[in-house]
């Protein structure tokens, strides 16, 4: 955008920067800068990805034969509600916001920190907190209640630890709704001279998107795990019709949070995947003002289409109708998204880096897990397909496949950035494929057993569907050396990846303007944005 | 079963309508994800880095109307199909959910972790439910515990079964054979294991499968028994001095209430009046009645909505 933010005059070899300024444990513990914070979520989310998927990776061995053998069917509960418990609300909700947001928003807005720092540190130490709380509830005896927790199972019937695991998501909440909090002020308020709304990247208008999300739904979250806290804990009526209660009425208000939740995971997504797939097209994103309504419009949408995962509980017809009817709507600018981003590769000059080969994954799985979207909203269609393994397989195609390739790929996007490192380039495009081809074989199979109607949470199942569950399973060990090969040469690279420089993909945002890393404080001057966002077809260069 | 199911059988007559749902979203879809593939893989070879393509755009202005243009027509042509589809879903859905006025009622009541049955001539299963071909049922279900579901996947449905209400589900299947029947809402442990089979049988088995159990007394029978039992008679009987709603004829009728509304007494009416007697209390009456909540277990309350059932003709016809 800027090029004029390195001063000729500066010594670029011998900076100073975020990562050399201390390396003591208060240095990282009690930093107030919102790169390290970022890296605090890195380090915490990766920890928490390994538990619930070592958490995936048993249901996955257990489901290879028909008959639970493994794991007995009360581990098995515990297994798949650890599974979603942890991925849900202590990996997907903060992957992008919390690691790849915290860092960039201040960068490319060209801000010296986010708003509130304090308020930044504070949240993550709830989530660290919350997480803690958890993972010792679901490790000391577990909840069996899977991490929807439907009343009355989960308030006056499981045995489990069901209380403190909403304890620890109620805790973890506070988390999301600071950080929510924190990002919206940054956007509105500490954006640079010249950075008006219609210059913002993608990035940066997904992240305000699902900030929005964050402060408006998880506080119904937080309330409803409370009505069911007080409802187990003393017995008061809410939920259980044996007290009074009404069961649908914990359904509305879980959906209420956990519909516009998913897209807390993806909207990050799509912002990442719009920077990558532009930079390595070095073509601005096709029809970028529309993407930035379509982003908002699925923030606002999402929050009026929970009721189509109730369509068979027991909610009127006439409910349903005006749900399905939502859906389809919502989905309107999802395809326009999809669209967008394969025509921003008309006429472009494509490169193959690792970071483009999971921008490309992400489309297609997203393509993929929105069609099948459709097929869940259809009224009739559904009552076939609900809780089967398709809609296993649709929800993990967006929530896994789409947000996790989009995750990866914007952590090697930015890792130069980030580290001051290049990653190694043949292993990142070999894991990028393998992802893809191990994410598929694992997930596809799904929709062939949801239609036959195979149920999910389901340790013992019927022989028929033994076939699909092996290819299912072998995939996911594709898909293990996908998400963890990553792992070790971005580890590697710290130590022995060649020096980044301030800009290797030659990419335009204002984070790229400044130098790898980044000083701590972000800029040396304030960056003046005299350019839309993308200005990539302005060069004459290529040809 | 064959090896390497693709495709479930279809034995209802709801099956044909969804499954032709299911296919058309796979042939759109399918198109839609195919196109996509193709162009992304196609400009990325003819657009990759050095390639000789050409990228000269036309001026800005034009550039931008064009894009403007192309913009909304990928708008407007998904959405026109959405709703395309949304309307033939929906239709497909209401057939599906609406009652038919003859149909069969066969009683469910769910519980961790069986499906207990009950037919209106008195044969009770466990797991199991016979049905009779080309004949509409409707399973009247509720819970005695946690949610549940149940699901047919051969017929292509499934309802949640919930503690404290009925809610319906009904279906005409049109293929003798045994399907499985499984519970779709997780209940806890034993949940994979809440599993039975529906066995179409053809009329002439179906009335010897019956027939076999003729000397067992009929739902309407015990819940008359019950009735009496608990004094109910007291009060609705013909010769009761009491000044109480009387249930000859009452089922299916509309019972305009004290309060000025009208309620059509259904299964879920009846229910409600016998635990819940001061809720909807009929125009014309005291709230009087005690409740019976706690004295009752869910099938015996069904067995007395037979019971009222059989004392009045009408069966309405229930959109859930």
């Amino acid at each position: 955008m800027n090029s004029a933010v390195i001063g000729a005059n500066e010594n670029i070899a011998s900076h100073e920067n975020y990562l050399s300024s201390g390396w003591n444990w208060r240095s990282w513990l009690l930093t107030l800068d919102h790169k390290r914070i970022g890296i605090l979520y890195v380090v915490s989310i990766t920890l928490l990805f390994g538990i619930g998927g070592a958490a995936a990776a048993l249901i996955r061995l257990d489901l290879l034969t028909p008959h639970s053998q493994l794991v007995s069917i009360e581990t098995y509960n515990k297994l798949f509600t650890m599974h979603g418990v942890i991925m849900v609300w202590f990996f997907l909700i903060p992957s992008i916001p919390a690691t790849l947001g915290n860092f960039l928003i201040p960068m490319m807005v060209g801000a010296r920190d986010l708003a509130f720092p304090r308020l930044n540190l504070l949240s993550w130490y709830l989530f660290v907190f919350g997480a803690l709380f958890t993972i010792y509830a679901l490790l000391s005896g577990g909840d069996d209640t899977g991490w929807t927790m439907y009343a009355p199972y989960s308030t006056s019937f499981s045995t489990s630890h069901v209380f403190a695991v909403a304890t620890g998501v109620f805790i973890a909440g506070f988390s999301s709704i600071l950080t929510g909090l924190n990002f919206i002020v940054t956007v509105h308020e500490m954006r640079a001279p010249g950075m008006t709304w219609f210059r913002l990247p993608l990035f940066i208008w997904a992240m305000y998107a699902t900030s929005l999300i964050l402060v408006l739904a998880t506080p119904v979250l937080a309330m409803t795990l409370m009505l069911m806290g007080i409802e187990r804990t003393f017995g008061i009526g809410v939920f259980d019709p044996g007290l009074g209660g009404d069961p649908l009425l914990f359904q509305h208000l879980f959906w209420f949070y956990s519909h516009p939740a998913v897209y807390i995971m993806v909207v990050p997504a799509m912002g990442v995947a719009s920077e990558i797939i532009s930079c390595f097209c070095r073509n601005p994103v096709f029809g970028y003002r529309f993407m930035a309504y379509a982003i908002l419009a699925i923030a606002a949408f999402g929050f009026v289409v929970w009721g189509h995962h109730m369509f068979v509980s027991g909610q009127s017809a006439y409910a349903g109708t005006v749900f399905s009817l939502l859906t389809f709507l919502v989905s309107v600018p999802s395809a326009i998204k999809v669209f967008n981003w394969t025509a921003t590769l008309y006429k472009a000059h494509v490169s193959f880096e690792a970071p483009m080969l999971y921008a490309l994954g992400f489309v297609g799985l997203f393509t993929i897990g929105g069609l099948t979207g459709l097929f869940l909203a259809s009224l009739g269609l559904d009552e076939q397909l609900h809780d089967t393994y398709f809609v296993v397989a649709h929800f993990h195609y967006i929530m896994v496949g789409a947000a996790v390739m989009a995750f990866f790929g914007g952590i090697h996007f930015w890792w130069p950035k980030i580290t001051g490192r290049m990653y190694p380039e043949g292993w990142a495009r070999f894991c990028a494929i393998l992802t893809f081809i191990g994410f598929n074989l694992t997930f596809f199979p799904q929709f062939i057993l949801g239609y036959l109607g195979m149920p999910r949470r389901y340790p013992d199942y019927p022989p028929e569907f033994q076939v699909w569950n092996v290819l299912s399973s072998a995939g996911s060990s594709l898909l293990v050396f996908g998400y963890v090969l990553p792992l070790a040469y971005l580890l590697w690279s710290l130590k022995y990846g060649a020096k980044a420089p301030a800009n290797p993909w030659d990419a335009k945002g204002l984070e790229w303007q400044t130098e790898s890393p980044p000083p701590t404080e972000n800029f040396h001057t304030t960056p003046i944005v005299t350019e839309e966002a993308y200005a990539y077809r302005t060069e004459s260069a290529h040809g | 079963m064959d090896a390497l199911p693709f495709f479930p059988v279809r034995a209802s007559t709801i099956g044909g309508p969804i499954d032709d749902l299911y296919f058309a979203w796979l042939i759109l879809s399918g198109v839609v994800a195919l196109a996509v593939a193709v162009l992304i893989v196609w400009f990325a070879i003819r657009y990759r880095r050095g390639s000789p393509a050409s990228r000269a755009i036309a001026d800005a202005a034009t550039h931008a109307r064009t894009m403007h243009h192309i913009e909304i027509t990928w708008t407007i042509v998904p959405m026109a199909l959405f709703l395309g589809m949304f309307v033939w879903s929906a239709e497909v859905y209401y057939d599906a959910v609406r009652v038919p006025k003859d149909a069969l009622p066969i009683y469910v009541v769910a519980k961790q972790w069986m499906w207990h049955a009950e037919h209106p001539a008195g044969e009770r299963e466990i797991n199991e439910l016979h049905v009779p071909l080309n004949r509409p049922v409707v399973l009247v279900m509720t819970s005695q515990d946690v949610i549940h579901s149940l699901s047919i996947p051969d017929f292509r449905i499934k309802q949640d079964v919930l503690p404290g209400r009925y809610t319906t589900l009904s279906f005409t299947a049109n293929r003798p054979g045994e399907y499985r029947l499984y519970c779709t809402q997780f209940c806890g442990t034993s949940h994979s294991n809440m599993v039975g089979r529906v066995l179409v049988m053809e009329p002439v088995a179906y009335e010897e499968w019956l027939s076999a159990h003729a000397n067992v007394p009929t739902m309407a029978s015990r819940g008359e028994r019950r009735y009496r039992e608990l004094g109910c008679d007291g009060c609705h009987g013909a010769q009761a001095a009491v000044h109480a709603p009387k249930l000859e004829g009452l089922f299916g009728r509309p019972v305009p209430l004290r309060d000025g509304r009208t309620v059509l007494a259904d299964e879920r009416f009846i229910r409600a009046a016998v635990l819940l007697p001061n809720q909807d209390v009929p125009a014309g009456y005291e709230a009087s009645m005690p409740s019976f909540r706690g004295q009752i277990g869910e099938e015996e309350l069904l067995e007395i909505i037979e019971y009222v059932k059989s004392k009045g003709n009408a069966t309405p016809e229930v959109l859930p």
